[in-house]
């Protein structure tokens, strides 16, 4: 009895099979979203509606699978995030079952803050980085998944799966843990925090490629379509806000999408004709060109990232 | 589709273009590739890195804009080592001082480089990027030769239990791409290899600046017949399990959304498991049998390491988390004392007595550790040491407050790795690899000691003769309290404790938890050389 078991080819089989790249990169997400899960008192996924949360999303569902997600999602919102994105995220947020919850900083909000006034570092510095701060302070998180992706940016590579913060919320790259093996250590002072990113290790093509074989809901402002947009020079940038005003002739109707979401005044859209997510991938592959490139915020100065980063910015 | 079929076809080299369906295909078809980056500042390593993802075409175009706007004087050169550098203070500095994640793909296959300096902390990082890789290239200087570094290296790559290690003999054009050179560095390499228990290793003469062998091949080695460095990346087996490997399932997690469903969830270490084995819970030894294996994605027929899953089973046993599921005729070790290679990490010593916390898998324990002594990373001998310092590398004898299931690290990476994480300030100051457990005949741990209550003085220094000429560590006691025969216990003696009111001797015990005492009589034989035989004939079995 036991021969024909060890002959059968499907013994075999089973015990020489590997993962495909998105099926280890899944397996170690979910290893991460459950350590986090087990290890700390409060944890919180902060969710801001994109294409990378949607998957870290995904696999938090897997990873919990058949019970709920244990956690809370967290959305910062700046009061400028298309009128699309809220939609989407109340919609898809209901039907999941998902408890939401949106925190702005609404002192900021009151007082008009806008990029155009504070200019962009300023006004990000209110309305994402303090309000972030003082959300997770709030509600007393001591754990914030964020959908960072190693590939993003320069000081994104050198980022920890477990990112240490001081009491201030703040990052310093010299004083980050060695992170060995598959091994986190989440121990955490009174008012120190972990930011975790699961998808560390996930590439922008990986994230479009398991939205595509996983069928996961995208807001359609990823899909090019027909957009009212002001054209200047090679930047298409969104009308939302009445500050964001053209000189004559920049408003234009144009086929165009958007490769990451974020602020309506600060995220430039692309020309496309990508309406699926399989012309997406090829587009992204036709590029050559990060997608962080259209966003205004990232090329303020040399290294802006790691700056915002420091003062406690995903 | 123009634009579509240029970049397919771009990427097949003027094969037949496919279409997006195609290339998605392809696309899921590749696995993934783990790879570290070793050399110091001026062998070339961020030009090496910085040639292979400009030539496998992964450099996205307004990064290199970037890079050539830092780098201003040669308005149109690419510096390949700022592609590869992060952080301010690197660029500031010119150096690189931490572990950088990199990612690039080919038509066959997917890679994350693990990219660490080989500048100050090298140890360290190198340890840290070597922990999750599959291969390990070590650069070599074509006119320096195999330097210390190179050795170092190495030996961190065997140590981390990376099966593949690539020398890329840089600066091949230095040297007019000379035969001799290479075959010379070849054979001294060989060499190496085998005296640091390298298990492959392959030698590829390169020029990271030109690019000769890093991706295409080099004219100027007609005599070389090996693969270039991305062919050899492209086509090195991944993490090869063996058929065999024993199945490991550290449970992270208890999944219970309701009544009737009790999941036990976490990544499988190693091996296979299909519904209907037969496993055992540890460390509670309880056995029971696979009755699913439950994804998101739907049931499955078996499942494999590394995927993350969460297993019902047969029988309502209790496991929580930190606990493990292996097959019950193939279980780890189940031991709170081991010895182990441990490399310290952080800028405070190792301080001896003091109590550490150890993570290993899914549990968190309290750690005592002493240094056997410190292996000098430059001749690789051993050194008297009861300390350790940043970077440097150890032997130790580890024992935990709670017993670990343990698999030697040669093994199995996961249930033989653990990091110690200091309970005061919560830094991560240590990495180690579990060389093996103390075990008894039964596959136990045997590290807790003995004790003997014993009616009367004489039977005492007769068994402390015994036992001593025996190899064992005896104290004497005259105390009774529970509490400190537990801690001699606990740190393993052979304790005699002489009682008046006893009338029969006892063996005294640590239960598997190290909290409760467990006694039991030991039968009165007349005499006392006969009662003295009893009891050490008693105590070969508790041992």
């Amino acid at each position: 009895m036991s021969t024909a078991v060890y002959d059968s080819p499907e013994t075999i089989t089973a015990s020489r099979a590997r993962l495909t790249h998105l099926k280890a990169l899944e397996a170690e997400s979910i290893h991460i979203i459950r350590e986090v899960a087990a290890e700390f008192q409060r944890p919180v996924m902060l969710y801001s509606i994109g294409k990378d949360s949607s998957v870290m999303l995904r696999l938090a569902q897997k990873a919990f699978y058949p019970g709920t997600i244990p956690f809370p999602l967290l959305h910062i919102d700046t009061g400028y995030k298309f009128r699309e994105m809220i939609e989407f995220r109340d919609n898809y947020t209901r039907e999941l079952g998902l408890n939401l919850l949106v925190w702005r900083n609404e002192e900021a909000i009151a007082n008009g803050a806008n990029p155009i006034t504070l200019g962009t570092q300023r006004c990000c510095g209110y309305l994402k980085t303090q309000a972030l701060l003082d959300g997770l302070r709030a509600h007393g998180f001591d754990a914030a998944f964020g959908g960072a992706r190693r590939d993003e940016e320069r000081s994104r590579a050198k980022e920890r799966i477990f990112s240490f913060r001081d009491a201030n919320g703040q990052w310093d790259p010299k004083n980050q843990r060695p992170e060995l093996w598959n091994l986190y250590n989440g121990r955490i002072g009174p008012g120190e925090s972990i930011r975790v990113f699961p998808l560390s290790n996930w590439t922008e093509l990986d994230i479009w490629h398991y939205i595509h074989l996983e069928n996961i809901p995208i807001i359609p402002l990823y899909f090019a379509q027909e957009r009212r947009m002001l054209v200047r020079g090679d930047s298409l940038i969104p009308i939302e806000q009445p500050f964001v005003k053209g000189l004559p002739g920049e408003e234009q109707w144009v086929r165009c999408r958007l490769r990451s979401l974020g602020c309506s005044p600060c995220t430039g859209a692309i020309r496309s004709d990508a309406d699926t997510v399989p012309k997406i991938i090829a587009e992204l592959i036709s590029f050559r060109s990060s997608e962080r490139a259209n966003r205004i915020i990232d090329h303020d100065q040399d290294g802006s990232m790691e700056i915002k980063k420091r003062e406690g910015y995903f | 589709m123009a634009v579509l079929s240029n970049v397919l076809d771009d990427l097949n080299e003027g094969t037949t273009p496919f279409t997006i369906e195609e290339f998605l295909a392809a696309e899921q078809q590749k696995d993934l590739l783990c790879f570290t980056t070793a050399g110091s500042v001026d062998d070339g390593k961020s030009t090496l890195i910085g040639r292979l993802l400009y030539d496998s075409r992964s450099v996205y175009e307004d990064q290199v804009k970037t890079v050539t706007r830092s780098s201003s004087g040669e308005a149109s050169a690419i510096d390949f080592a700022l592609l590869t550098d992060g952080l301010r203070a690197e660029r500031e500095q010119g150096i690189t001082i931490d572990v950088a994640y990199r990612f690039f793909a080919t038509p066959k296959r997917k890679f994350i480089i693990a990219d660490t300096p080989g500048h100050e902390q090298y140890t360290r990082n190198m340890v840290t990027g070597a922990s999750t890789a599959d291969l390990a290239i070590v650069l070599v200087d074509a006119r320096k030769g195999i330097l210390t570094q190179s050795r170092r290296h190495g030996f961190i790559a065997s140590l981390l239990g990376i099966r593949h290690v690539v020398a890329a003999i840089n600066k091949m054009d230095l040297v007019d791409f000379s035969e001799k050179v290479y075959r010379t560095l070849h054979n001294d390499l060989h060499g190496l290899a085998a005296k640091l228990g390298i298990r492959e290793l392959t030698a590829i003469p390169i020029s990271a600046l030109l690019g000769d062998n890093v991706v295409t091949r080099s004219e100027q080695t007609p005599w070389y017949d090996g693969p270039t460095l991305l062919e050899h990346l492209e086509s090195v087996p991944i993490a090869e399990d063996l058929p065999d490997a024993a199945f490991r399932l550290p449970v992270q997690r208890v999944i219970r959304p309701n009544q009737d469903f009790r999941g036990f969830a976490g990544q499988i270490a190693s091996g296979t498991v299909t519904p209907g084995d037969r496993i055992i819970a540890l460390p509670s030894g309880r056995t029971s049998r696979i009755k699913g294996i439950h994804t998101f994605d739907g049931d499955l027929d078996s499942a494999f390491a590394p995927q993350s899953v969460a297993v019902t089973l047969e029988d309502e046993i209790d496991i929580s988390r930190g606990d493990l599921i292996a097959h019950v005729d193939d279980a780890p070790a189940v031991s709170n004392s081991f010895s182990a290679s441990l490399v310290w990490l952080h800028a405070g010593p190792f301080v001896p007595g003091k109590t550490y916390l150890l993570k290993h898998t899914a549990q968190t324990v309290k750690a005592h550790l002493r240094v056997a002594h410190r292996l000098d990373i430059e001749t690789l001998e051993p050194q008297q040491s009861a300390v350790l310092r940043l970077n440097e590398i150890g032997e130790v004898e580890v024992r935990t407050s709670r017993s670990l299931m343990l698999d030697p690290y040669r093994e199995n990476r996961v249930t033989g790795s653990f990091i110690l994480i200091d309970p005061a300030s919560n830094a991560t100051v240590g990495a180690g690899m579990v060389h093996y457990t103390k075990l008894d005949k039964d596959g136990r741990s045997q590290i807790n000691g003995t004790l003997l209550l014993l009616p009367g003085e004489v039977l005492v220094s007769v068994l402390e003769e015994k036992l001593t000429t025996r190899g064992k560590d005896v104290v004497i006691t005259s105390s009774q309290k529970p509490e400190v025969w537990q801690s001699l216990l606990y740190a393993g003696f052979t304790v005699l404790v002489p009682s008046k009111s006893q009338a029969q001797a006892e063996i005294i015990t640590l239960a598997p938890d190290a909290h409760e005492l467990l006694r039991r009589p030991v039968a009165r034989h007349d005499g006392l050389k006969a009662q003295a035989d009893a009891l050490l004939r008693e105590l070969e079995n508790e041992f």
